[in-house]
């Protein structure tokens, strides 16, 4: 097992898995997953419902719930305040609740549910700030309503005695990317921060966050599954299907010449604008993503792949293959479709 | 801005969420009945015996069994020792509005702790102590009382913690149930990921949540302990005289129920107007704290 940390890493993930034991069996959520996240970019974590994003931002947290139901292995190392290396997954349970919130934050998805609904606006930020840092309460109610003006709260002063249910949905979420900036975190995972809001607010929310990050510097995994966002925002992009990641590059590169089939797949599938001669179906990839239960041998993706070669691709499992320098993928194939060989 | 234009839009909503629920609490017209014959219980019994004439435990011989309304200034009567009974019901009132209160507030107490605990743990710390709350609920809570009540002196302290300890049931099973659904809540999860304990989020987090189905439950449960306070001192083993209680001066007006009914009566009405009173205020809450109840 490898102890040393990239010296330029604020998180490094090194073969994380995830298993969750029911009654139906076991889940394998997560398999082998490693990337690192240096200080101050952006890594956008992609997949359809069940590849596994929200559980490795979980696993990385230590919230996933508590063993026998569901077991966590592998190693994630983050960088403490002081520049020493912590094993978040051996650390003690104190630890590493005073680690969260103060430095690895988290956003998610429904700002509707992640306010608590019958505490003031005021009070959950006071909490947040209180919880690490204390201070008197004025003093904390100051900060609250700086931390409002921050992430563009008109009247921050009034909006501290407001309930979450005075607030639209883009409001709440500024609230929640308030409370998460509180403790200045090196790391913010956010999780799908956008998906529950209206096209024009979630412009305004990718548009905050990045303001956000040029001013304090902290690192953000994305997790989302609207690639536009990932366009938008992302310095590195990590595709995940099936628990596994099976394509990982900088946005530019994956955007251009993707190597995996299912990350073209997903890139044809977007609706996009233009005017066309002849209206074109919009693509979508066939089948469903696998019973996780239920793997299959191979390539999970084999099955709804174009380019299978059967008796090859759902053998065995490909490896995680650097095809460029920062580019990796998970393809037994890919040069054979870099190349243009028809399959 | 619009999101701006949308907050100012609705800023005045929590006093209307508020007023709705007071609005549905005035309609319920027992309700207010309740809350009426119990604020006017509570004065008369906290004030009455300082503005009274008459001392609850003074004896005349020569003013025994004075008739109701019949003997000037004694206008509830006076009973076999000749004490005025108004300033008997007052002093008693005291003692069983105490008891009634002082073991809601520690039954209540009990029931949020261990109510919080399980479902907040759940698992095997949950599982112990909801099984063991199903076994004292398998008790008939009289027997509990009365079997306690033998092996403890009879004082009000007593008493109250007696009761208190055959009533905190009813609390735990609602806080646990609610607990255990708000724990799956995102705001738990987001509380967590912010680096809260424990029980910064049982109590801080997910308690507040919760309020509506314990108020309830305490206020019902006032009723339940003043009705169990009159049981017991009926029997004999509650409060003891010569200090009254609603219970015990019951127990006392039996051997003149032919020829001085109104000794048993007016306690009997006291308790009734009591029991009925918190119990028609929790049903009014009940109704007025749903929330399912603002959507139409």
């Amino acid at each position: 097992m490898i102890t040393a940390m990239a010296p330029d890493a604020l998180l490094q993930v090194d073969d994380l898995a995830v298993r969750f034991h029911g009654d139906a069996g076991t889940v394998a959520a997560l398999n082998g997953v490693s990337f690192t996240v240096r200080p101050g970019e952006t890594v956008a974590l992609v997949g359809e419902s069940g590849s596994g994003k929200s559980v490795t931002s979980l696993a990385i947290m230590r919230l996933t719930p508590p063993p026998p139901g569901c077991r966590v292995t592998g190693r994630v190392m983050l960088r403490g305040a002081a520049g020493e290396a912590l094993d978040l997954l051996a650390l003690p349970a104190e630890a590493m609740r005073s680690l969260r919130g103060s430095r690895i934050a988290m956003i998610f998805q429904e700002p509707m549910t992640s306010l608590n609904p019958v505490l003031t606006i005021g009070d959950q930020i006071a909490e947040a700030i209180a919880v690490h840092r204390g201070g008197a309460r004025a003093a904390v109610l100051d900060a609250a309503a700086e931390l409002l003006d921050l992430v563009g709260i008109p009247e921050p002063r009034a909006r501290l005695s407001a309930y979450p249910h005075h607030l639209s949905g883009g409001m709440r979420q500024r609230v929640m990317i308030a409370i998460a900036l509180s403790c200045d975190p090196a790391l913010l995972i956010a999780d799908e921060p956008t998906t529950a809001l209206d096209v024009t607010v979630q412009a305004q929310i990718l548009d905050l966050l990045r303001r956000l990050q040029q001013r304090t510097g902290m690192a953000v995994i994305f997790i989302t599954h609207n690639l536009g966002v990932v366009a938008e925002i992302a310095d590195r992009v990590m595709v995940m299907y099936a628990g596994r990641v099976v394509e990982q590059a900088p946005r530019r590169a994956l955007f251009r010449s993707p190597l995996m089939p299912y990350t073209a797949g997903l890139l044809r599938s977007v609706p996009r604008l233009q005017v066309t001669a002849a209206r074109v179906a919009l693509e979508a990839i066939p089948g469903n993503v696998p019973d996780p239960t239920d793997l299959p041998p191979g390539c999970a993706f084999a099955p709804r792949c174009g380019h299978v070669q059967v008796g090859r691709c759902d053998a065995a499992m490909p490896a995680l293959e650097v095809a460029e320098p920062d580019h990796l993928v998970r393809c037994l194939r890919w040069r054979d479709l870099a190349s243009g060989t028809p399959g | 801005m619009t999101e701006a234009t949308d907050i100012a839009a609705t800023v005045a909503r929590p006093s209307r969420a508020r007023s709705r629920a007071l609005a549905r609490f005035v309609r319920h017209r027992l309700a207010l009945f309740g809350l009426a014959a119990i604020v006017v219980l509570v004065l008369l019994c906290a004030a009455g015996p300082y503005l009274w004439p008459y001392n609850d435990l003074r004896i005349n011989m020569r003013q025994r069994f004075a008739e109701p309304l019949l003997a000037g200034l004694h206008v509830f009567g006076t009973d076999e020792l000749g004490r005025d009974m108004l300033a008997r019901l007052m002093m008693a009132g005291r003692v069983s509005l105490t008891v009634g209160f002082a073991a809601m507030a520690i039954s209540t107490l009990v029931g949020i702790l261990v109510g919080t605990l399980a479902g907040y743990f759940g698992g095997m710390i949950g599982t112990a102590l909801m099984r063991f709350v199903d076994a004292v609920l398998c008790f008939p809570s009289i027997f509990l009382l009365l079997a306690l009540a033998a092996f403890v002196q009879p004082t009000l302290l007593s008493i109250t913690l007696v009761i208190a300890a055959t009533a905190w049931m009813e609390v735990a099973r609602v806080v646990e149930a609610q607990i255990r659904s708000l724990r799956e809540r995102d705001f738990a999860l987001a509380s967590e990921a912010l680096g809260a304990s424990d029980a910064h989020i049982m109590f801080r987090e997910l308690l507040p949540n919760a309020i509506a189905p314990i108020v309830v439950a305490s206020t019902l449960n006032v009723a339940r302990a003043i009705l169990l306070e009159a049981y017991v001192s009926y029997l004999g083993y509650g409060i003891q005289p010569p200090v009254p209680s609603w219970g015990n001066m019951l127990n006392n007006a039996q051997e003149y129920l032919v020829t001085a009914p109104w000794l048993a009566l007016l306690p009997g009405l006291l308790i009734t107007l009591a029991v009925t009173g918190f119990n028609f205020v929790g049903d009014g809450l009940r109704d007025a704290l749903d929330p399912r109840l603002d959507i139409s």
